[in-house]
């Protein structure tokens, strides 16, 4: 009569517990403020070194002098401690370590609030900021209350051209944006059999636009074969349904193309609503979408076309940028007329490479669509990689087919 | 670590722009937080928090994560504050500003003496008593220390 979370933090919703973190990480925003916090603290040394990494994103590369100062302090910091370590054009931390470094049943804390990202590996992963981060560094655990949790029920499969995102959108939008606060979001039933690993990542990542403190999924053969690919032996963790006061049911077979209006995740209508706004640029990539899957759906449709609109292309880590170069998914996206960023976050918050000027739209396949986020007076609409490829041919917001 | 005080009574969904407005924060001096706290919602408010236990509805905190709401509530000389539910964000900077905060569904009485222990979870209002759900041996570390920062230093 446990849920997962219950059962990783050992003790029962709305505890507060004290716990070892199986691993922390920050990211070159963060991890400068976490750097200052910990140097106030006055602390030893690093409790766990080896499980406390440091991962650039944010910036990369570096977009002015002052930004490459800070990194460049935090980067010495990083290698003179000898703590994991990558670079800029690694990726973005969240999917860095969703390639085969987060393990089911570990309790992950990161400072970035889609953290949340990783509990698709059934994880208890989540987000904090950065004096609470500087405290785990010093000492290698942190305190937590135990969050209630609410189920999601999903029953059926996705019909395309629905994807992941699509049922992600609907799920916020059915919880609206402080639905879940400090709870935690399973995703349970059938329906979860035929999502693949990519489509939980999404799922997990838009936990936290509700106020969720995590998104888990029960760690199953999908699983276990993707760690067993990085060399992992894993087991499956088994649900004990019982355990949801709160619930709600979605059929995902029900799903279609959504897009999430500015200035709010939880705004969501059928993108045929909306088809035919006129859009000034289409952004794939981050934490949500930047997935080889997902850039391979986007190209499979922009394939031997031209895109009619400003395209970018983030992936989220050198791993998928170096998969879609073998497969030809790259060559696709340069010869439709995509442009390609570095592996990151991209200009999903605003900071460089693709901000947008006033009065500007953007389709994009982040998490956010806030008010001047992407650059002040710019709108972002959300959606998923096969709507942006659509949308990207007709130079206007457009509900994608269905491939045969 | 029992704290005791009287009760000031607040309502519920208090965000951190009531408990201090944005207009304040471009500052390091914590005493400007102190007097201005509260201030769109009742000036005269901040002159009765010295030594006293807030006791307020549900969804206390809620908004910016500003971690200034917390510190202007302690320096204001509040000992506790009491509420169903808190904001996430503002729970964990209360705890990691030393500022103590408890969980319960409790009848505010404006002005009766509140003992209030964050280690048991016991609440006195009057002569009734209440329990909320005991904090963990490192939040009371924390909280007796003054703040994480300050845990920290004296750890070491």
């Amino acid at each position: 009569m446990t849920t997962l979370s219950e059962r990783i933090l050992g003790a029962p919703a709305g505890s507060y517990v004290d716990c070892r973190v199986d691993r922390c990480y920050v990211h070159d925003g963060t991890g400068v403020l976490t750097l200052e916090a910990y140097q106030a603290m006055q602390a030893e040394r690093i409790a766990r070194r080896d499980r406390t990494y440091v991962l650039f994103d944010h910036i990369v590369p570096a977009n002015n002098s002052v930004t490459a100062g800070l990194q460049a302090e935090l980067r010495r910091f990083a290698r003179d401690g000898g703590l994991p370590f990558t670079d800029i054009g690694e990726g973005i931390c969240h999917q860095v370590m969703g390639e085969g470094i987060v393990l089911p049943d570990e309790i992950v804390v990161g400072a970035d609030s889609h953290t949340c990202t990783l509990g698709a590996f059934g994880a208890f992963a989540t987000g904090v900021g950065a004096t609470d981060m500087a405290a785990i560094w010093a000492d290698g655990g942190t305190w937590f209350r135990v969050p209630e949790t609410i189920a999601i029920f999903l029953s059926g499969s996705l019909k395309e051209p629905a994807e992941a995102k699509d049922l992600a959108l609907t799920y916020v939008s059915r919880l609206s944006m402080d639905g879940a606060t400090y709870k935690a979001l399973e995703f349970v039933g059938d329906g979860v059999q035929s999502l693949s690993m990519e489509s939980r990542m999404t799922l997990s990542n838009l936990a936290v636009e509700t106020g969720a403190k995590a998104g888990l999924f029960y760690a199953d053969g999908t699983t276990c074969a993707y760690l067993g690919d990085y060399g992992h032996s894993v087991s499956p963790q088994v649900p004990d349904e019982s355990s949801y006061p709160q619930r709600l049911e979605i059929d995902i077979s029900d799903i279609v193309p959504v897009v999430a209006v500015p200035p709010r995740v939880d705004t969501v209508r059928p993108v045929g609503d909306l088809a035919g706004l006129p859009l000034d640029q289409v952004f794939v990539g981050t934490c949500t979408n930047g997935r080889y899957g997902d850039l391979e759906r986007f190209a499979r449709i922009v394939r031997g076309k031209k895109v009619r609109v400003r395209t970018l292309v983030a992936p989220a880590s050198r791993r998928v940028l170096a998969r879609a170069s073998a497969t030809g998914v790259l060559s696709w996206l340069i010869e439709a007329g995509c442009t390609i960023l570095p592996p990151g976050c991209g200009p999903c918050l605003g900071a460089h490479q693709g901000v947008l000027g006033e009065g500007e739209v953007c389709l994009s396949t982040a998490n956010r669509n806030f008010r001047n986020r992407m650059g002040v007076g710019g709108e972002i609409y959300l959606a998923s990689p096969a709507t942006a490829a659509a949308s990207a041919l007709a130079g206007a917001l457009a509900v994608p087919e269905v491939p045969r | 670590m029992k704290v005791e005080g009287p009760a000031v009574c607040l309502g519920a969904d208090i965000d951190t722009d009531i408990i201090i407005a944005g207009r304040y924060l471009r500052t390091k001096d914590r005493s400007v937080w102190a007097t201005h706290v509260f201030e769109d919602m009742d000036p005269a408010l901040a002159s009765r928090l010295r030594g006293a236990v807030i006791v307020a509805g549900k969804n206390f905190g809620c908004g910016s994560s500003r971690e200034q709401a917390a510190i202007a509530l302690r320096e204001a000389g509040v000992r506790c504050v009491i509420a169903p539910s808190f904001a996430r964000i503002f729970f964990r900077n209360a705890i990691n500003t030393g500022l103590p905060v408890m969980e319960c569904e409790c009848p505010c009485m404006e002005g009766k003496k509140v003992v209030a222990d964050p280690a048991s979870g016991r609440i006195e209002i009057g002569d009734r008593v209440f329990f909320a759900r005991p904090l963990s041996p490192r939040m009371l570390g924390i909280l007796s220390a003054g703040g994480l920062v300050e845990y920290w230093r004296k750890k070491r």
